[in-house]
């Protein structure tokens, strides 16, 4: 691939990088990273990876944009109230970055869809509001081997961590969904807006350092901030051999979503 | 009876206690809410009131984070 004089003017910050360089920006610009849920974390993430030029972006939400969203999804601008959250999300990536391709699905993502829809792509990024999707999410990646970025939020805090084909999954950390009302989601307990922006910028740089293939991805370990108290810490931890999907004896054979709460319907 | 709780020390004067009471006195309303790892293996939630800690052990929780998209 060669670069136009406009591409390693726009790019140059990470040309000269010596872990991204040239090869590290082709690769970039050769990913395809599916960004499920355009919301809260969504937003940093697909804002920071159209600036980065990777290639191709897909968004998939089945929501419009509400009043509620706009003190933290920061892909979302007020005029954008009511406009499909994949569309006003792609509209903001064309201005950031008109080379990158946007792929938008105004739908949820479901057992019957999710194949189909992430076989296209390199890199997942799960930027979801519930267990139910967190888990099925998570259950695909693993069952179609692709990677992909684990984020949640609640009140001051965000966790984050990194599967890749052979690390443990997020159901060999948490098993399976809490039960209903067990836990609070963001909608009920509240979030900083600025919280979104750290966890989703977090999970943006695994996609690149993914793509670019450099450093060290969060695999095997869950990084968790409490921005109270600015403290991070991480948790270390091996595949489960009791995990339901990844362990010895998976019991999990068929992609399947468990209820969703009503609560977390809207 | 020391024990390390999510990678801190921590001094227990009982020595005959359980990963849920210290989950408990550590903020953890129901065990639902959280994973438990004890010397970096993950515990079954049926275990944790069973399970006694011993010197030097090494417990830490995670809790569900489930916030994102809405």
């Amino acid at each position: 691939m060669n670069f136009t004089e406009e591409q390693i003017e726009r790019y140059s910050r990470h040309l000269i990088l010596q872990n991204v360089g040239v090869e590290g920006q082709q690769r970039i610009m050769e990913g395809k990273v599916l960004v499920v849920g355009a919301g809260g974390l969504g937003s940093p993430v697909a804002l920071y990876l159209a600036a980065a030029g990777v290639g191709t972006i897909g968004l998939i939400d089945g929501d419009v944009v509400d009043r509620t969203n706009l003190q933290r999804q920061v892909i979302h601008f007020t005029a954008d109230l009511n406009v499909p959250k994949v569309e006003s999300a792609a509209n903001k990536i064309k201005l950031i970055n008109p080379e990158v391709k946007v792929n938008t699905y105004k739908t949820l993502l479901m057992p019957d869809n999710a194949f189909e829809i992430i076989n296209d792509y390199d890199f997942i990024i799960d930027g979801t509001d519930n267990f139910p999707t967190k888990f099925m999410v998570n259950d695909a990646c693993v069952m179609a081997q692709k990677p992909f970025s684990h984020g949640g939020i609640l009140r001051f805090e965000g966790q984050t961590m990194t599967y890749v084909p052979g690390s443990a999954c997020y159901r060999c950390v948490f098993g399976g969904p809490p039960p209903k009302d067990a836990v609070p989601s963001c909608s009920q307990a509240g979030v900083l807006g600025s919280i979104a922006g750290m966890l989703g910028t977090i999970q943006a740089t695994e996609a690149l350092k993914y793509l670019v293939g450099t450093g060290d991805l969060l695999t095997n370990r869950m990084l968790i901030f409490d921005a109270l108290k600015m403290k991070f810490r991480e948790v270390n931890f091996t595949p489960n051999k009791n995990c339901k999907l990844c362990g010895e004896h998976p019991e999990i054979k068929t992609l399947e979503m468990e209820e969703m709460p009503a609560c977390d319907l809207h | 009876m020391n024990i390390k709780i999510n990678g801190k020390e921590s001094a227990i004067e009982s020595t005959q206690v359980s990963v849920a009471e210290v989950l408990k006195a550590n903020g953890v309303q129901t065990v639902e809410m959280v994973t438990v790892q004890l010397n970096g293996a993950f515990i079954a939630k049926e275990q944790l009131e069973s399970t006694l800690l011993k010197e030097n052990d090494q417990v830490d929780f995670l809790y569900f984070m489930g916030g994102g998209s809405i």
